[in-house]
């Protein structure tokens, strides 16, 4: 990747995080979430997927599962910035004109699936996987989960059969943030050693910096990372990137800002001035 | 009192009360500091969390199980209906967010099916509080009680006051009138409450009937409103199917008894997602819409009483939507 080439994914991303922002207020929407998983979402869409925003049903396409669906904001971002939808839809969130909410529809054009129940999305990814291979396609699966969705118990059993079927053109992601809803993951139910979880499922596993385009790029460039072993990213992430007043934060998980809000907001994330907030943080679940 | 203050003070008598979640902290956000090692949030595992629960109850516990309605009633069903309903243990689900007021989350999140999925669990009872002021009235009978309940969770302020003291299997009725009887549970009572005042000003004779308790049904009140109204109106953020059109449409073919109803439910389909004033607008079930079709729905009855009579139902309908 050169210099002119990251500078374009840093520029989308920025973009995708304004779109974030815009879409936390009147009704709000899971800010840290989307944040986190911004660059993720936006480098895979440029440099790694294989489907085409005026084609999106090729069935030889890559396909792209959003597991963790609160984080559809950046998803829509990016599906916008990128070309799958009019810039426009954006302000439509919330409202009953169109069909973008907290979590993914599949009448925008480029998702495969809705999701919102955490869990899904691995075992829906299995079964396409398997589809793929019986068609000999190349084409392959990507399935993104969060840290805190790992709690469930189906992840875990996809785990075992994706292992057990050595599906090795299924690709996991976890966006690391270290945070669930409420708190740090590792303060609720203990996650690491990760690596090590997923190894002994059967999975070949890579963990890199979820906001370095380098280091995605290396990881990424040679899939799959074991012949006969399905793959999984871990991306180290920190919820709410790119704002500071967000970042790290437990209580900024999921919020209804203001206008004026959005608009400190927006300063903060060009680095003009740090937004002072006020508004309390909904407690959705 | 809030919630979490009630659920505290229980505890606090009982040792046996314990608080499970799925990371659902929203309405006990100060319970894990309180009651210490009788708080137990197991992550987002909800099966894990009704099996933990039937083992509490096995050990004499009372387990008050408090998570969002959908992933409970739906991811945990087979663990609900086998670990708690088949051994009848005394475990509270207390399912938060459901029906409409999932709002913005879409249909993954919208508990629409749970009043028909818990009922149907042999000994399993339901309450579905209007306001948190009845919640905070029935939550003490309920967690007393030596049967597994589901309590549809509703901490939203009231908008009227109750005048019937709580308890279970009775409903409470506002007003007597006998042309029509709107029957509810839940949520739903805000928006049934302002509907019965528009109708009441429009010279409609009308009651109505708050159920309270889903399971076990207020079986007198119901059958009163029959017997005494001409157009039975039941409203619910529910699936039609299995909700309470459905358990009216039981009770009546078991009493060999028929009515005119008119159901107001969701038919078939999930709800469009938005903002919760946004949703009761596009599903025509704010307290304004339901006047306008109860109204409708009376205008339809009068024709087809009176034959050769001119003016449509859709006319009517137009008329009275203009005049709302």
């Amino acid at each position: 990747m050169d210099t002119t080439e990251r500078k374009q994914l840093s520029s989308i991303a920025l973009h995708v995080r304004e779109h974030i922002i815009r879409m936390a207020t009147d009704g709000g929407c899971f800010i840290g979430a989307s944040l986190s998983c911004a660059d993720l979402i936006v480098y895979l869409y440029s440099r790694v997927l294989r489907i085409e925003p005026h084609n999106t049903g090729d069935p030889e396409r890559d396909f792209f599962f959003l597991s963790k669906g609160h984080d559809v904001p950046a998803l829509y971002g990016t599906l916008a910035e990128l070309g799958f939808i009019d810039r426009s839809r954006l302000a439509n969130h919330l409202k009953t004109n169109d069909h973008l909410y907290w979590h993914p529809n599949r009448h925008i054009p480029g998702v495969e699936f809705h999701s919102g129940s955490l869990g899904h999305l691995l075992s829906v990814g299995i079964g396409v996987a398997l589809d793929n291979r019986l068609r000999e396609l190349s084409s392959r699966v990507f399935v993104v989960l969060g840290d805190g969705e790992l709690n469930e118990g189906s992840i875990w059993e996809g785990c075992l059969v994706a292992g057990a079927q050595q599906l090795d053109n299924l690709v996991a992601v976890v966006d690391r943030n270290g945070f669930q809803a409420n708190m740090r993951t590792e303060e609720l139910i203990p996650l690491e050693s990760l690596e090590a979880k997923f190894e002994a499922f059967g999975w070949a596993v890579r963990r890199i910096d979820g906001h370095s385009f380098d280091q995605m790029e290396e990881a990424f460039s040679v899939l799959p990372l074991s012949a006969g072993r399905p793959t999984v990213i871990i991306a180290d992430t920190v919820r709410g990137k790119g704002l500071p007043s967000i970042e790290q934060r437990a209580d900024r998980w999921f919020v209804n800002f203001t206008h004026d809000e959005v608009t400190a907001l927006l300063d903060e994330l060009h680095g003009l001035s740090a937004a002072s907030l006020s508004s309390e943080a909904l407690h959705v679940r | 009192m809030t919630y979490e203050e009630l659920l505290l003070q229980i505890a606090g008598a009982d040792e046996r009360v314990v608080v499970l979640t799925a990371e659902n902290r929203a309405a006990i956000r100060n319970l894990p500091s309180q009651l210490d090692g009788r708080f137990m949030d197991v992550g987002i595992a909800e099966m894990t969390m009704i099996g933990a629960a039937a083992g509490l109850a096995l050990r004499g516990r009372i387990p008050v199980v408090h998570a969002l309605a959908t992933f409970l009633t739906l991811r945990a069903f087979e663990f609900i209906r086998t670990d708690v309903g088949i051994a009848g243990l005394p475990v509270k689900l207390i399912g938060a967010v459901p029906g409409f007021l999932s709002d913005g989350n879409g249909p993954t999140h919208q508990a629409i099916e749970d009043i028909s999925l818990m009922r149907g669990i042999p000994g399993m009872q339901v309450f579905a509080p209007a306001d948190v002021d009845e919640l905070l009235a029935g939550l003490p009978d309920i967690i007393a009680s030596p049967r597994p309940w589901y309590v549809r969770f509703n901490g939203l302020p009231s908008v009227t006051a109750h005048h019937e003291p709580f308890a279970i299997g009775r409903a409470e009725v506002h007003g007597d009138g006998n042309e029509v009887a709107i029957l509810t549970y839940g949520f739903m009572f805000r928006e049934t409450h302002t509907a019965l005042q528009l109708l009441q000003a429009e010279g409609l004779q009308c009651r109505l009937v708050n159920l309270r308790t889903v399971k076990p049904l207020d079986e007198t009140a119901v059958l009163r409103a029959v017997r005494e109204c001409g157009l039975i109106v039941t409203v619910e953020d529910h699936f039609r199917t299995g909700g309470l059109y459905s358990i009216l449409a039981e009770l009546l073919l078991e009493r060999q008894l028929t009515a005119r109803v008119l159901p107001i439910a969701l038919e078939d389909r999930w709800f469009r997602p938005a903002t919760l004033p946004r949703v009761l607008e596009f599903e025509e079930c704010t307290g304004r819409d339901i006047a306008a079709r109860i109204l409708v729905e009376c205008e339809r009855g009068r024709h087809a009483a009176m034959a050769g009579h001119t003016e449509t139902a859709a006319h009517a309908e137009a008329m009275f939507k203009t005049y709302l």
